[in-house]
């Protein structure tokens, strides 16, 4: 299969990559950019554990092919944090709530959560769930998930006002 | 018994903020230089002799670097139970015949995953095909074929236990019951795919990095099936996404990524698919049982005869384990003045069963406490009442098995009876609405030795530095559960220093102590745990001296290791800093660095483990009785695991219990077709309970000081996904009268209950 030229603006880098018209998003991020936090567990869309966000929106980019994403935004989950030693609300919320436990689908919930609080900053525990619903988890049966994602918004909407 | 104050903490994972960046690694992000990606090849069919494999046009495939089939590899087959040699049935890749749908006949490595995929293609096999024999009914038939050509019959194990004048007891019975049921297969479903990587790195050496529960197991069976001394296998660590049972023994992948690794002198790589786990993968045993029960009138429990035929599929797996403990579990919880166990582990043409998340305790409860609800019924007498007449409590001898030790579960039941409100609700019944109670009591790790390890069953090495730090050397696995941050806890309320002090290595069978049996069967925190303290107190041995040196101590003083601090326990003031402390003993050792080593095996503690935890859960349901479907409106639990290490992730277990208990009960299964082919291979069709599906939880600390485990602790997790099913199982029944027998409870079975449906 020839090769088609795209580009990629990943996290804020620019990358161009040659790629196979059948190659999924999610091995382009993990082969060809060594983007591996953004996890796949079933590779069907169902599992939510290769979510990343492209313009503004979370899909599953295993079900995405690479170059649907020529010239767009994508955020992986190694885009979140501003740096190592300062994390992204939600995901100091996951630490702090025991949010993870083997840590596979936690990339992808992060993600999830990042969307569900861009689009809706006050979620009930009800919408939270809802946003998670595409997301499987088998360590921590979700409700420190939830917390952690609701301890987050709090602590987003306090800091907006400080800010 | 007071602890220190790290103990029972909710510390946060210290892994946690590697996983929330994406920065942690799982063996499928691991890539090395010229790394090969490799194939299995699995069989179509379920039971089928192998007449012919031509693997000429896969190898002539550009890219292709090395192809293998059974008659590549050395014949030693592998299993668990290596104290059985004959139980050990498996080999890497299939000879002659193939004995489930997904059977690994032919490996393949090559440039890329796509290659290795078309050359996996490219394999022809020719099959004779073979009837089939898919169920244990079917496999114990007299006349029936051999799942094994070389075993006598179909049940590749047997298991009794016998106690107690079981006629005599049945015949002093006001009230006997008798009953069959069946329990059906569902999956671990962790959330990361199996992935291993091979590299050899020098002739006849081999390192893997593999997402398993087990370092120390696939380090042997790898060293056995090479042919290799064990020392030249290094299995190492990786993030392990999730285990549950599923990942604790020697697979093919593993085998081949190795073998071949060595033959191509390349790194191999080998990732499953979900449709690989699901339809392949390792699951909970389906069971056939039959069992009877013998009370008097007022409800105390005189007998039971339990007979149990294990659905194992093609291969033993860990299944002689599960038999061992069906058996353990059929009469744990409550005294049995008379017992008699006979269970079968039964070949089939399905793919294998093996551990997973209780072990063959989950079906043995589920059976048990539906007949502990059925006889309270028709004896008039409240079930938690009937529990606590019979329940099990501390100084308890079960007849070979062990001496309870420790036991909460009367305080168990007694709390979730309060918080449940169980006596007002079941006052004032609802239509459509109920209450159930399921109960579950759990191993703290095994003390048969199936694997005939000569080790110690845990092992620590502890270091300590004079800059105040110190380094924790274990093979103990933390797959989610974990062990890493409280396994630190413990050296770091031994040693008096701050957990962030404390650096961990772990999961490397090639530079951690020799050895630990992994993480299965509840066993780290308990068996690692005083490994650790083992260690740690060497370590202190080492370091009061100095103190009594330097402060001129009298001999009747006592030194106390607290907050980063050497001190004199009756003058606190009198005292150096830790790390002072490790400084001036290395003085005093002329260069030798300041390390030792604790171990751990269980002694004088019958054959089953060495504690025991103890629970009660109570669901709350609605069923709607229109359409059949089941709301589990909340869940009440309260959990006897000892003194918690780590109180958030003993949470963070009971919560997860519950998702995988309530899958177990109303939404999991495996559904097979008549050629033994696995159905739903994806988790659309494979439903398991997302965030939405999850029921609001209640829980009740019932804290015991366990006097064998560390700091007064025990199992915690695995034993909570025993109770959901029967619980919910219980609570369905008061809402509609509808009794589940053969589980899963489905809204169809309710509503043909209801006769809605015929």
């Amino acid at each position: 299969m020839a090769k088609q030229n795209i580009e990629l603006i990943v996290n804020g880098d620019r990358y161009e990559v040659a790629v196979e018209p059948n190659r999924m998003l999610v091995d382009v991020l993990r082969e060809d950019l060594g983007l591996t936090g953004t996890k796949i567990g079933c590779a069907q869309g169902d599992c939510g554990a290769c979510t990343v966000i492209m313009d503004g929106v979370s899909i599953s980019s295993c079900l995405t092919l690479a170059v649907e994403a020529h010239q767009r935004d994508v955020t992986t989950i190694e885009g979140l944090a501003t740096s190592p030693q300062e994390l992204h609300p939600i995901q100091a919320a996951f630490v702090q709530h025991g949010a993870v436990q083997c840590g596979y689908c936690t990339p992808g919930m992060v993600m999830s959560a990042k969307h569900l609080l861009n689009e809706n900053p006050h979620p009930s525990e009800e919408e939270i769930r809802q946003g998670l619903s595409g997301n499987l988890c088998r360590c921590t049966g979700y409700n420190k998930i939830v917390e952690a994602i609701g301890a987050a918004a709090d602590k987003m909407a306090s800091s907006a006002k400080e800010g | 018994m007071k602890n220190p104050a790290i103990i029972g903490k909710s510390i946060p994972r210290m892994d946690a903020p590697a996983k929330v960046t994406g920065r942690a690694l799982y063996a499928d992000d691991l890539k090395m230089p010229a790394m090969l990606h490799g194939k299995l090849l699995r069989s179509p069919l379920a039971h089928a002799l192998i007449k012919r494999i031509d693997v000429s046009k896969a190898k002539a495939l550009p890219g292709v670097k090395d192809v293998i089939t059974g008659a590549d590899i050395p014949q030693v087959k592998y299993g668990n139970w290596r104290l059985v040699p004959q139980s050990q049935d498996e080999l890497a890749l299939a000879v002659d015949k193939v004995r489930f749908v997904g059977d690994e006949v032919a490996a393949v490595c090559a440039i890329d995953a796509d290659t290795a995929q078309h050359a996996i293609d490219l394999i022809e096999v020719e099959y004779e095909e073979l009837p089939l024999i898919l169920s244990v009914e079917e496999a114990t038939a007299e006349g029936a074929g051999l799942v094994h050509d070389e075993s006598k019959g179909n049940v590749s194990l047997v298991r009794k236990i016998d106690y107690g004048d079981l006629e005599g007891m049945f015949a002093k019975a006001d009230y006997i019951r008798e009953d069959t049921f069946k329990v059906h297969p569902v999956q671990h479903a962790y959330m990361e795919p199996c992935s291993c990587v091979a590299h050899s790195e020098e002739a006849n050496r081999v390192t893997l990095w593999t997402s398993t529960q087990t370092p120390y197991i696939v380090q042997c069976l790898l060293a056995s099936t090479l042919g290799l001394p064990e020392n030249n296998v290094r299995v190492m660590k990786v993030q392990v996404g999730g285990g549950f049972g599923g990942k604790m023994e020697l697979r093919p992948w593993e085998f081949c990524a190795s073998f071949m690794a060595m033959r191509t002198g390349r790194p191999v790589k080998f990732t499953l698919t979900r449709a690989d786990e699901l339809a392949f993968g390792r699951r909970r045993h389906p069971m056939s049982i039959y069992s009877k029960v013998g009370f008097t009138k007022d409800g105390k429990l005189l007998a039971k005869d339990f007979q149990v035929m294990l659905d194992g599929g093609a291969y033993n797996a860990m299944g002689p384990t599960a038999t061992f403990l069906c058996g353990t579990f059929g009469n744990m919880l409550y005294n049995y003045p008379a017992y008699r166990y006979f269970g079968r582990h039964v070949y089939t043409n399905k793919p294998p069963a093996s551990a997973m998340r209780g072990f063959g305790a989950p079906q043995a409860a589920f059976v048990a406490e539906t007949q502990m609800n059925m006889a309270a019924e028709d004896l008039g007498i409240d079930p938690i009442d009937i529990r606590i007449i019979n329940a099990m409590q501390t100084g308890d001898v079960i007849p070979d098995v062990a001496t309870i030790s420790s036991c909460g579960f009367k305080e168990c039941l007694e709390k979730v009876r309060e918080i449940s409100g169980w006596d007002e609700k079941r006052k004032n019944p609802k239509q459509g609405k109920g209450l159930g109670i399921g109960c579950f009591s759990f191993i703290s790790g095994g003390v048969f030795n199936w694997f005939n390890t000569k080790y110690n069953f845990s092992a620590a090495e502890v270091s300590v530095y004079e800059d105040g730090t110190a380094q924790l050397a274990t093979m103990a696995c933390d797959i989610g559960q974990g062990p890493d941050t409280a396994m630190r806890q413990i050296l770091a309320a031994e040693l008096g220093i701050p957990i962030e002090n404390i650096r961990l290595i772990a999961m490397d069978t090639a530079t951690t102590p020799k050895a630990d049996l992994g993480s299965w069967g509840s066993r780290v925190t308990l068996m690692n745990g005083n490994a650790v303290i083992d260690a740690a107190k060497k370590i202190k041995e080492m370091l009061i001296p100095v103190l009594f040196e330097e402060m001129d101590l009298n001999q009747i003083h006592d030194i106390a290791f607290e907050d980063g601090r050497v001190f004199v326990k009756a003058n606190p003031k009198k005292g150096i800093t830790f790390g002072e402390c490790v400084y001036k003993a290395l003085r005093g050792r002329r260069g030798e660095p300041l390390t030792a080593r604790g171990f751990y095996t269980p002694r004088n503690k019958g054959l089953v483990s060495p504690a025991f935890s103890f629970g009660a859960q109570i669901a709350e349901v609605d069923v709607d009785t229109g359409t059949g479907l089941i709301k589990v409106e909340k869940m009440y639990t309260a959990h006897d695991c000892g003194m918690p290490i780590n109180k958030m992730a003993v949470e963070g277990q009971l919560e997860g219990a519950i998702q995988m208990g309530l899958g177990y009960a109303l939404m999991e299964n495996l559904i097979m077709d008549d050629k033994g082919r696995t159905l739903n291979t994806t988790f659309l069709d494979y439903k398991m309970p997302t965030a939405e599906d999850m029921p609001p939880g209640e829980s009740a600390d019932v804290f015991t000081y366990e006097p064998e485990g560390p700091y007064g602790a025990k199992e915690a997790g695995e034993g909570l996904a025993i109770p959901t099913a029967p619980a919910i199982t219980h609570a369905v029944h008061e809402a509609t009268g509808y009794r589940c027998m053969e589980t899963p409870i489905t809204p169809e079975k309710v509503l043909r209950a209801l006769d809605k449906i015929k």
